[in-house]
């Protein structure tokens, strides 16, 4: 009879159907946008952060407590994975549908929304309200400052990226932490002979291996080589500084360096901090904001003072000073321009008032985290964590350099094909030459 | 009927496509300006060895997921369609997979085939502990038998309603002849069910040019670019490179590759596609 013009118009139909599903719901997700169930006033604004304890249930404590003191102009919050919120907001942004404050990490992504106009100029603001820059780190503005203005309020913790290491597993193999690339290199085989993956790493999440690029980088030739890719010289990535850095990691990874399937290991799921803390790996290069979690979720593991730190070691004959750390410097909220008057006022209200106050510092000193308040050191000795959080204190105000985080530093077309070439390098699909080759390409982009 | 999905068809689908042609041939990074930028995009993306490589990527998911799922929906399919006892218990349970996001499935999977923390190394089995998603050929074999799971029920139903619809009067006289149940299969099922064969395939083409959720949940394109289909490639480009050009350049082709595939496929179907085979027409 007809099934065959039936398939026809099934098909279409189908395929319209679809179309029209898909259009539909993307309608439907922008919902946040809008300042929509925050009270009924002008001054009602929205703020996207993300999710992850301990993180998560600071920021959402001091929203609570703005809104609490300030219940004609209330902040409506929207949460959001790590790796999703960085696709998310900038939709959101290009779209016109950005929330009043806007959650970063400064930097390249930052100067992109700065060039569009998209966020406010806060220079002004910040010398009216000189107390609210004074109370903070001279260092967190860095990544906030595009060509000489500020456009955004650092806030909560600094991060440098640290090495993690189980000492379990190391009194089983009988072993010290490494003090050079040497020692890491010697740790390798006898860990693997122990059935101990020598390194944990959600290699999914790519800026997992940068924070490797980034110390090898820097201990083999010091600062200036990453600064000279950031700055757009040309050719800058062919350093042979940064080839040699290249073949070390690539030589870590033939050895097994890493935890066997680490391609498939994301970061977001901290499954990679799992596999430390349960003992299935020795060590972990990974930000500071892993402590929490991993006193959270290992069980006695950190209270039973079984996990170590310390700054990445040397490498021998290397340019770079051992002091140098690399990581967030602080993160940052902006202001949306496309927010009203009313609601500009009420993010700034919130940056005055809310942002590291003293009931939010003292939580972040409460997980583990250091603030980016000065003075806040009096406070760790009270702390459980009081340890760590002076050697993250101190790595960060000894660092002759704290770089940035090459991804948040870069634009994001240089930073995606970075990353690329950065799974790609750990793979070992690109010679350490084929690499520079391919990142020359986008330098300055 | 017609005039509302026509008006939907248009505002959702011809005025988009028009919108990443006409992005196509602009210079945007998705925030600031959209600046007019001529050829730029096309001449990127067709120079760009990465093109080719994600468009073998997606001729291998779909090659290999139609050659999963076909044989295996037909099976279930003809099974279905019988008059089995428990037949309407086990027909809800094949389903329950369409019901399942793709998010929701590739997360489930994900931490099913964790190498150190998923199935395999809970239960101790040493075959099920592998690094699934982390070689390049093992990840392929991931993305394809994991769209096909989802996928198996929803072509069962085709090939079900298919089946429905041969005339038992083919079955009975075959049977007075002695033909045995596989003979029908061979000589009757089968044939009958050339367009319902058509139609699955069609949509199993063109809709695994598409896949990207579940890739992009399961493997981010990993390791590597093992399994970067084009779907996962525009998306990338477009909203984690900030290139919207190029990005919108490859939306375009993914739209012609997906036109040509259907054309193609009907052809197959041969001149005599919109005649019935069905008794006494």
């Amino acid at each position: 009879m007809e099934r065959s013009i039936l398939s026809r118009r099934n098909f279409l139909g189908l395929s319209m159907g679809a179309a029209a599903g898909v259009a539909l719901a993307g309608c439907g997700s922008s919902g946040p946008g809008t300042a929509s169930g925050g009270g009924n006033s002008a001054g009602a604004a929205s703020y996207w952060y993300l999710t992850g304890q301990p993180g998560e249930g600071i920021r959402t404590n001091s929203v609570n407590r703005f809104n609490q003191a300030n219940p004609n102009t209330k902040l409506t919050a929207t949460t959001f994975q790590n790796d999703a919120y960085k696709t998310k907001i900038k939709t959101a942004i290009g779209a016109g549908q950005a929330p009043t404050i806007i959650w970063g990490w400064g930097g390249g992504t930052l100067r992109t929304y700065a060039q569009a106009g998209q966020v406010e100029d806060l220079t002004s603001w910040f010398g009216e309200n000189a107390a609210v820059k004074d109370r903070l780190f001279p260092s967190s503005f860095g990544a906030a400052t595009i060509d000489g203005k500020i456009y955004a309020m650092p806030a909560e913790t600094v991060q440098p990226i640290v090495l993690f290491y189980n000492k379990r597993a190391f009194e089983k193999i009988k072993a010290e932490p490494p003090q050079s690339w040497g020692d890491i290199m010697d740790l390798v085989p006898k860990f693997n002979a122990a059935k101990i993956a020598p390194f944990s790493l959600g290699g999914q999440s790519r800026w997992t291996n940068m924070m490797w690029l980034e110390f090898l980088f820097d201990r083999i030739g010091g600062s200036e080589v990453f600064q000279a890719v950031f700055d757009g010289q040309k050719d800058a990535w062919s350093n042979p500084a940064a080839i040699d850095a290249l073949t070390k990691m690539q030589d870590l990874v033939k050895a097994d360096g890493f935890i066997k399937g680490f391609s498939s290991i994301t970061a977001d799921s901290n499954a990679d901090q799992a596999l430390l803390y349960t003992g299935k790996a020795a060590m972990m290069l990974h930000g500071t904001w892993t402590y929490g979690n991993m006193a959270t979720a290992g069980g006695d593991f950190v209270s039973s003072g079984s996990l170590g730190y310390m700054n990445f070691p040397g490498i021998d004959g290397g340019k770079g000073d051992v002091s140098d750390t690399v990581g967030n410097p602080g993160q940052y909220l902006s202001i949306s321009s496309k927010a009203t008057a009313e609601q500009k006022e009420t993010a700034k209200n919130f940056f005055k008032t809310a942002v590291l106050s003293d009931a939010e510092v003292k939580e972040w000193v409460d997980s583990g985290s250091v603030p980016i308040v000065k003075g806040t050191e009096s406070a760790f000795g009270a702390s459980k964590d009081a340890d760590f959080l002076k050697f993250v204190y101190n790595t960060s105000a000894n660092a002759k350099v704290f770089a940035q985080s090459w991804d948040q530093a870069l634009s994001p077309t240089a930073a995606e094909k970075l990353l690329d070439n950065i799974a790609q390098l750990f793979q070992l699909k690109v010679t350490p030459q084929q690499w520079a080759t391919n990142m020359n390409g986008v330098i300055g982009q | 009927m017609a005039l509302p999905a026509f008006l939907m068809f248009v505002a959702f689908g011809i005025i988009p496509l028009i919108g990443v042609l006409v992005l196509s041939f602009t210079q945007w990074d998705g925030i600031g300006k959209i600046n007019p930028a001529g050829f730029d995009s096309w001449r990127t993306v067709l120079s760009d060895p990465d093109l080719i490589h994600a468009l073998w990527i997606t001729f291998l998911i779909m090659a290999l997921s139609w050659a999963f799922q076909t044989p295996i929906s037909l099976l279930i399919g003809v099974y279905l369609a019988g008059h089995q006892r428990y037949r309407e218990i086990l027909a809800v349970i094949y389903f329950v997979p369409l019901l399942l996001s793709s998010a929701a499935l590739a997360i489930t999977y994900k931490a099913l085939l964790d190498p150190n923390f998923g199935l395999g190394p809970g239960l101790k089995i040493p075959l099920l502990t592998q690094d699934w998603l982390g070689r390049d050929n093992l990840a392929l074999g991931v993305v394809v038998f994991v769209v096909s799971w989802q996928f198996i029920p929803f072509h069962s139903l085709i090939y079900q309603s298919g089946v429905r619809q041969i005339p038992k009067a083919m079955y009975e006289a075959s049977e007075i002849d002695g033909a045995g149940r596989v003979r029908q299969f061979f000589s009757i099922t089968l044939p009958q069910l050339k367009y319902t064969v058509i139609t699955s395939s069609t949509l199993m083409v063109v809709g695994s040019l598409t896949f990207f959720d579940l890739i992009f949940v399961l493997t981010a394109g990993g390791p590597g670019d093992a399994t970067r289909a084009l779907a996962l490639d525009m998306y990338k480009r477009g909203f984690q490179a900030n290139l919207m050009g190029p990005a919108s350049a490859i939306a375009v082709i993914l739209v012609l590759v997906g036109l040509a595939l259907a054309l193609l496929l009907r052809r197959l179907g041969g001149r005599d596609a919109a005649e019935s085979q069905m008794e006494g027409v």
